[in-house]
């Protein structure tokens, strides 16, 4: 069933330096890349950044194809976005076409351009870093750099408890809504025609089991874990110690660089 | 040896139902697992062996008597990490007990929450894997395993506690044959060769008679207790409580009924067939003669 | 016999075309024959579940045929839909598809998506409610505040509120005690008498399927190594214990004692079987007259005793007719 080649937060198994990095050196890198590239301003930076990525996918041997091919779903958006800013924009001089209301100036093709791109590589850099840090690994950064957040009341290890715990029973749940959804075929369920409210209301006999179970899932797992002695983050320990190498100070030493880069060649207006 | 590791005192245990009438599920069970044993609780569904054993790490809390894990009251909320690490428990559903997306990082919740330090850690869970012979599964994703394998990553996370008893709650229910016959394997090994303490729940026969003391519950009491062997020979009273024998107790049992002299006693497919071939070589004549 | 549902040189390849190509099966022929109670047994993996849901049309072929009294199941869309109809399939815990408010509702879920009158709909309900031994009274209870055993007999409700001409259960008694699994097993044999329905109950484990069956087909590896009657099936005891396969203790140690060179039959598979091929052997002995007289006066009450106590609501139970095991 299609259901089943959806894979969510994919990884690439593998062993490059991007691999290895420490996963909260991946995390602040990523943010330094989407702040340097909303800094950037000028071609010049643009590709600084392009290149950048590039060398960095060369690096982490991911592939081009995997990434073109995530990048699918959000074509959309993308376009939109680009339709938009082509005729939002407006410029000093004349139109370079104009219909009926709509108006072209040199300018919105160049922001529709730009922001193309900027979303493009946006989204690359996010995929460089779930291809390469395991699920596990990025919930485990995240707790580790939201720690401090912990002492103004944000439950930090209770987050990243839950989005774990989410990353392990979407196989699972995606397995049982195939077989609900064959169980109620063969009961003569129709999920494919119909105007969107009776597709909507086909769902039913979809969505109440399954909710159904995965309450009772939810129920059974919370015994589990308590059984296995849960009881919160406090005087947890863990079996994977993160730990900065050279490697990764090396990388947050680039990243810082990048962004004061940018922002210097955005000041001067070069 | 002598020490018991769970002691139930008249435990009563009942769930307030909405009418104000208590629905009674344990009404006064008298039970002591010594260290090291393997015991069954026998049940049909609804003989009250599920709620018997989530009293026995404090999932459940009495509401008459009292449950001792080594000596502690289960009701004492202070040792609760204590029991709950002295006795471990197993699930039917593999699936919902499996915490983590990596083998590994699942075996390591328990030693994590217990604050075992990290070097410590590994230790537990290379031992733990290795026990249950899934060690080379340990950088797998569990839903991509069989149940049987599910099933042990289960029972490896819980030994990585280093308990010194383990209940299983129907582990087998949702097995194939191949699944069943591994977990079984498994509790085995644990009992024999690490010396933990098995309390095996289940309704299948041929799994309870591996253990070496058999615990029958039917209407919330314990109607039998002893050796699988001589509890299987009551066949008429397992009858009238919903449970079967095993087949090889019931030919043996057809024969017997038919006027011939076997012994009750053949659990295994190897005693049956042993008893069936001294029927047919040795005593062909002595063993109706005497009856027709 | 006519045949009611065929497969012919059925395939199926999952993810065609990827890394994860693998064929589930290969030019499988099938067939199930009109009115027979049929076992289809075979590990997890072995592609008996690819199988069955070929069977209603839940999936496609890769290449071959699914013929339904004859025609292709695919010639057509409204053939199609037709056949899930007519072939009703209930899937392993069938219990967690129920979602209606009421017990009665759930049950009319299939026959209402017939598009059959209020009337029809009505009569279908209480009738399959009936068959799975439903009160009139748990009808109109929530289905969720049911217990085990009891929400199981709902979803397969849901399934003969069709009146499927063959009705194919994968793994019905799973996770079930003895009590419950007689009940659901004497159920299926009250529906399969009443319409004359072919049933195909598939499974994993041959102890319990093997006394209810006239007729098996064994899955291993995307094909059918092994078919025939319970006792032709048994007789390859350990080639199928090999596979994976729960083989009957009666088989097992029948199959031990012809090791230690006593000359008797294997293919036993039910306690009665073992009992009477043992009394037979015995009877050769010096008090053959005797001995033939208490055998044969003991079957009947011994038979029932047994399964009294089983079968909840003291349902008959019959023992697998030893007659068609050696048709």
């Amino acid at each position: 069933m299609a259901l089943k080649d959806i894979t969510l937060g994919q990884y690439f198994p593998g062993s490059t330096v991007l691999h290895r990095l420490d996963p909260r050196t991946k995390l602040v890198g990523t943010v330094a890349y989407i702040v340097a590239l909303f800094l950037a301003k000028q071609l010049v930076s643009y590709g600084i950044l392009l290149v950048l990525l590039a060398v960095l996918i060369a690096v982490s041997k991911v592939g081009l194809k995997a990434i073109v091919r995530g990048m699918k779903p959000v074509l959309v958006i993308v376009i939109i976005t680009a339709v938009l800013n082509l005729f939002y924009t407006s410029g000093g001089g004349t139109p370079l076409v104009q219909f009926w209301i709509f108006k072209i100036y040199p300018e919105g093709i160049w922001a529709a351009v730009f922001m193309v791109l900027r979303i493009f590589m946006l989204i690359t850099c996010t995929f460089l870093l779930t291809y390469t840090t395991s699920p596990i690994m990025l919930t485990d950064g995240l707790e580790r750099l939201l720690g401090p957040l912990k002492r103004i009341g944000l439950p930090v290890h209770e987050l990243s408890m839950m989005m774990s715990i989410a990353l392990r029973f979407i196989p699972t749940l995606i397995e049982e809504t195939d077989k609900i959804m064959s169980a109620q075929k063969a009961r003569g369920a129709d999920f494919d025609t119909g105007n969107l409210m009776q597709k909507a209301k086909a769902l039913l006999p979809l969505l109440v089991p399954l909710f159904i179970s995965a309450f009772r899932r939810a129920d059974e797992l919370a015994t589990a874990m308590e059984c296995r002695c849960y009881h919160g983050g406090e005087g947890r320990t863990r079996l994977r110690q993160l730990k900065l190498r050279g490697m990764d100070i090396a990388f947050l030493a680039g990243c810082l660089t990048l962004c004061v880069g940018i922002g210097v060649l955005r000041y001067l207006g070069l | 040896m002598d020490q018991a590791i769970i002691k139930t005192k008249d435990l009563r245990f009942s769930y307030p139902s909405e009418e104000g009438v208590a629905l009674l599920v344990l009404d006064g069970v008298n039970l002591e697992i010594q260290q090291g044993s393997f015991v069954a609780v026998l049940g049909h569904n609804g003989s009250g062996k599920s709620t018997l054993a989530k009293h026995m790490n404090a999932i459940l809390l009495p509401t008459g008597g009292a449950v001792y894990v080594d000596g502690m009251d289960t009701a004492d909320e202070a040792r609760l990490l204590d029991i709950r690490r002295t006795v471990g428990m197993v699930f039917q559903n593999p699936d919902n007990q499996i915490v983590a997306n990596v083998v590994e990082e699942d075996v390591a919740f328990a030693p994590e929450n217990l604050g075992v330090p990290p070097e410590e850690i590994r230790r537990r869970v290379d031992e733990a894997l290795r026990q249950v012979d899934m060690y080379e599964y340990r950088e797998h994703a569990p839903h991509l395993l069989s149940g049987g394998q599910k099933q042990r990553v289960a029972i490896a996370g819980v030994i990585a506690m280093r308990p010194r008893c383990i209940v299983l709650d129907e582990p087998t229910a949702m097995l194939d044959p191949i699944g069943r016959a591994e977990v079984l394997r498994t509790i085995q090994a644990l009992n024999r060769e690490s010396g933990v303490t098995v309390v095996l729940i289940t309704h299948h026969m041929d799994e309870a008679a591996q253990a070496d003391r058999l615990v029958v519950m039917a209407g919330g009491r314990i109607v039998a207790d002893g050796a699988p062997r001589a509890v299987f020979q009551r066949v008429e009273e397992l009858k009238s409580v919903g449970l079967t024998v095993p087949e090889t107790i019931q030919l043996l049992w057809h024969l017997r009924q038919a006027g011939l002299d076997v012994p009750l006693d053949a659990l295994s497919d190897e005693e049956c067939a042993q008893a069936l071939f001294q029927l047919l070589s040795g005593k062909e004549g002595k063993g109706f003669g005497s009856d027709s | 016999m006519e045949a009611i549902l065929e497969t012919h040189k059925l395939t199926h390849v999952y993810s065609a075309g990827t890394p994860f190509e693998h064929a589930a099966l290969t030019d499988v022929d099938f067939t199930a024959y009109r009115g027979e109670y049929l076992g289809v047994i075979g590990r997890t993996g072995s592609g008996k579940s690819t199988l069955i849901q070929h069977l209603n049309g839940l999936l496609k072929p890769t290449s071959g045929q699914v013929r339904f009294e004859g025609r292709d199941i695919w010639e057509s869309k409204a053939r199609t839909r037709q056949t899930r109809f007519q072939v009703g399939l209930v899937f392993q815990y069938p219990e967690y598809q129920l979602f209606e408010e009421t017990v009665y509702q759930d049950i009319s879920f299939g026959p209402r998506n017939m598009g059959l009158d209020e009337g029809e709909v009505d009569r279908r309900v209480r009738q399959a409610a009936a068959f799975v031994g439903l009160s009139e009274q748990a009808l109109e209870q929530s289905p969720f505040e049911l217990s085990g055993g009891q929400k199981r007999r709902v979803a397969i409700a849901g399934v003969i509120a069709m009146e499927p001409s063959v009705l194919v259960l994968d793994e019905p008694t799973a996770g079930l005690d003895p009590v419950g699994v007689e009940s659901i097993l004497s159920n299926i044999r009250d529906y399969h008498r009443a319409k004359n329905a072919t049933i195909i109950l598939v499974s994993h484990s041959m102890d319990q399927v093997a006394r209810t069956v006239d007729r098996l087909v064994v899955v291993e590896n995307g094909r059918i190594p092994f078919t025939g009657a319970p006792r032709e099936v048994f007789a390859h005891g350990a080639e199928l214990a090999r596979m994976g396969l729960g083989v009957p203790a009666m088989t097992r140690v029948f199959h031990r004692l012809r090791a230690m060179g006593v000359d008797i039959d294997p293919s036993v598979y039910t306690v009665e079987q073992a009992r009477d091929a043992i009394l037979a052997k015995l009877d050769r002995g010096p008090h053959k007259a005797g001995q033939r007289l208490c055998g044969e006066g003991k079957k009947e009450p011994a038979d029932m005793e047994f399964s009294a106590s089983l079968a909840e609501n003291g349902m008959e139970h019959t023992p697998s007719d030893e007659g068609k095991g050696a048709e």
